[in-house]
């Protein structure tokens, strides 16, 4: 039986993917190169790690309102996260992921960067509020 | 509206706002005055435009928006985007999005300052305002209330004339959750952007209100404008108080926050993004700090590629500076000195003179763009810019993502940089 996280009910489609997680925050103009697929901001965590078909987990929305169109755009040219796992968002990442239909959620039960591990796999359903972790068992 | 009646644009509008109100458990919607839309096109890109011209497309009752709705800046310049080294490309997206963008109706101010040029907002407006620094601006300085509105979150509420009522609109997210006291007096703006930053970096969420005591000199509009878009970039922070100075800093502000509305409902800490443990509750920042902050992007003697002022675009009394700094020097052959001002304050300056002194000195006056919105990246690249120089603390929290090397100076130090083509 897999972990389950319990969360606040987010947006976007269910998906199943693998984490790339950091505590540390994020914004789509500040943080990544989205010609490359890549964070770009030399001082974030994930400076270098590519972001494509991944499910991110981070602390928090950061910064400006320019992901609000960014995350389609993104999306749009295959260059998109899978899934964003947050501690918490600002409005624009919502906005952006609901604009997209790119799966978010946040508000979990204690800080979610330290709940999952880079390379887990992770099942994601924004509709029922919950983050399976798959390849962790409860027992 | 949802059923599609209105047609498509109202449509799309009224579900994405019923998406991003469930997300934030919104109490329904409440009218907006205006509404400002953030739509650079390196933002937008194809897929953002494209979505603008599928709805400018529907006839003209469906697609008109219902409020007084401006632009924040634009993407370029027509008048300098060749010397800036911008594409063609990049000129006929941004033309395409200025097309669609007129047919809502929306007034094209491209401006991040319309707080100081073009409409003031009033205490208790509801507002859906699409630009971080407008939105701290506005609700902090007048008492307005607005979220920051992205984008597509800003044209449905132009085509509704409402937004999803939580966060800012609601009385009791507006009280206070951290307190700070300053012990210096900011010298210039750019130590106001550097306050800001600090203050932001400490707060680090959306759902923190910062309550700063001990400003002892009333701040101008200009360095509030910076203090906030600072604290809006570095924190994402949208709203402090400033007792005596700001609109709502009233006492009963000043207590600590109540378990406030909007709760997570499993995480058990009351209001959303409210008091995460670890961060201090209150905090002294002295020269010191502010001394620090600017000092961790310092490069003196390093060769300086670009200096810009924007971020936000320059008032008129910022231009009045920045053509009084250069003073009749010449801007070094090997540097390029950038200003960004919006469109009503570069006719001002055109008309008393600034625009022209600026110019003699082979600076370059831009209007109606913001510098990081105008493709920063393919900038550096075309012009092998690297090392930036700015008073704008907010700039410099922006640009790094970009490739470049931010330095975060005066003006007057920021100009004599320029005319020195070194970092002096």
């Amino acid at each position: 039986m897999p972990v389950v996280l319990k969360c606040h009910k987010g947006v976007g489609p269910a998906v199943s993917g693998t984490a790339l997680v950091a505590r540390d925050n994020f914004s789509a103009r500040y943080d990544l190169d989205r010609k490359r697929g890549v964070f770009s901001r030399p001082t974030h965590k994930l400076a270098g790690e590519s972001y494509v078909g991944r499910i991110l987990v981070l602390d928090e929305a950061k910064g400006g309102v320019a992901t609000a169109w960014m995350l389609r755009d993104m999306r749009e040219r295959g260059l998109v996260p899978l899934a964003l796992v947050f501690n918490r968002v600002n409005p624009i990442l919502a906005q952006g992921a609901a604009f997209a239909g790119v799966a978010l959620v946040d508000r979990f039960h204690g800080d979610v960067t330290d709940l999952i591990r880079t390379g887990d796999e992770l099942r994601v359903d924004p509709a029922a509020g919950v983050v399976e972790i798959l390849n962790r068992d409860l027992s | 509206m949802q059923a599609g009646a209105f047609g498509e644009p109202r449509r799309w509008a009224i579900e994405h706002q019923i998406a991003v109100g469930e997300f934030f458990d919104a109490e329904g919607l409440v009218p907006v005055a205006q509404a400002h839309i953030m739509a650079d096109t390196e933002s937008l890109g194809e897929a953002g435009v494209g979505f603008l011209e599928s709805l400018a497309r529907r006839p003209e009752a469906e697609r008109r928006v219902r409020v007084p709705t401006l632009t924040d800046p634009r993407g370029l310049d027509v008048a300098v985007y060749k010397r800036l080294g911008q594409t063609e490309a990049m000129r006929t997206l941004e033309a395409r999005a200025i097309a669609a963008l007129r047919a809502f109706g929306v007034l094209m101010t491209d401006t991040c300052i319309n707080y100081q040029t073009i409409m003031p907002p009033v205490r208790g407006e509801h507002l859906a305002m699409g630009d971080t620094g407008v939105v701290i601006y506005s609700n902090s300085v007048f008492g307005a209330r607005s979220n920051f509105e992205g984008g597509p979150s800003a044209l449905a509420a132009a085509l509704t004339g409402r937004t999803p009522r939580y966060g800012y609109h609601l009385e009791e997210c507006r009280r206070a959750t951290r307190r700070f006291r300053l012990d210096a007096r900011p010298r210039d703006l750019s130590e106001w952007g550097a306050l800001g930053g600090i203050i932001g970096q400490a707060c680090g969420s959306y759902w923190e209100v910062p309550l700063i005591e001990g400003v002892e000199e009333i701040p101008g509009s200009d360095a509030l404008k910076h203090f906030g878009a600072a604290l809006a970039s570095y924190g994402s922070v949208a709203l402090f108080h400033m007792p005596g100075i700001t609109a709502e800093a009233s006492p009963d502000r000043e207590r600590p926050a109540r378990p406030l509305p909007n709760p997570p409902p499993l995480a058990g800490e009351g209001r959303v993004g409210a008091m995460r443990p670890g961060r201090p509750r209150s905090q002294t920042i002295g020269r010191a700090e502010l001394e620090a902050f600017v000092a961790a992007y310092g490069a003196t003697g390093d060769k300086v590629d670009v200096v810009v002022f924007a971020a936000p675009q320059l008032s008129l009394l910022e231009m009045a500076a920045v053509a009084e700094a250069l003073g009749g020097r010449q801007v070094h052959p090997q540097t390029t000195l950038l200003v960004a001002t919006s469109p009503e304050i570069k006719c001002a300056a055109d008309r008393m003179g600034l625009t022209r002194r600026i110019e003699a000195a082979g600076a370059i006056v831009a209007a109606g763009i913001c510098f990081y919105q105008s493709y920063a990246g393919e900038l550096a690249e075309a012009n092998g810019w690297k090392r930036l120089l700015t008073n704008s603390a907010k700039l410099v929290n922006i640009i790094g993502g970009y490739g470049y090397r931010p330095t975060l100076l005066s003006l007057e130090r920021c100009v004599d940089s320029a005319v020195a083509g070194r970092v002096v």
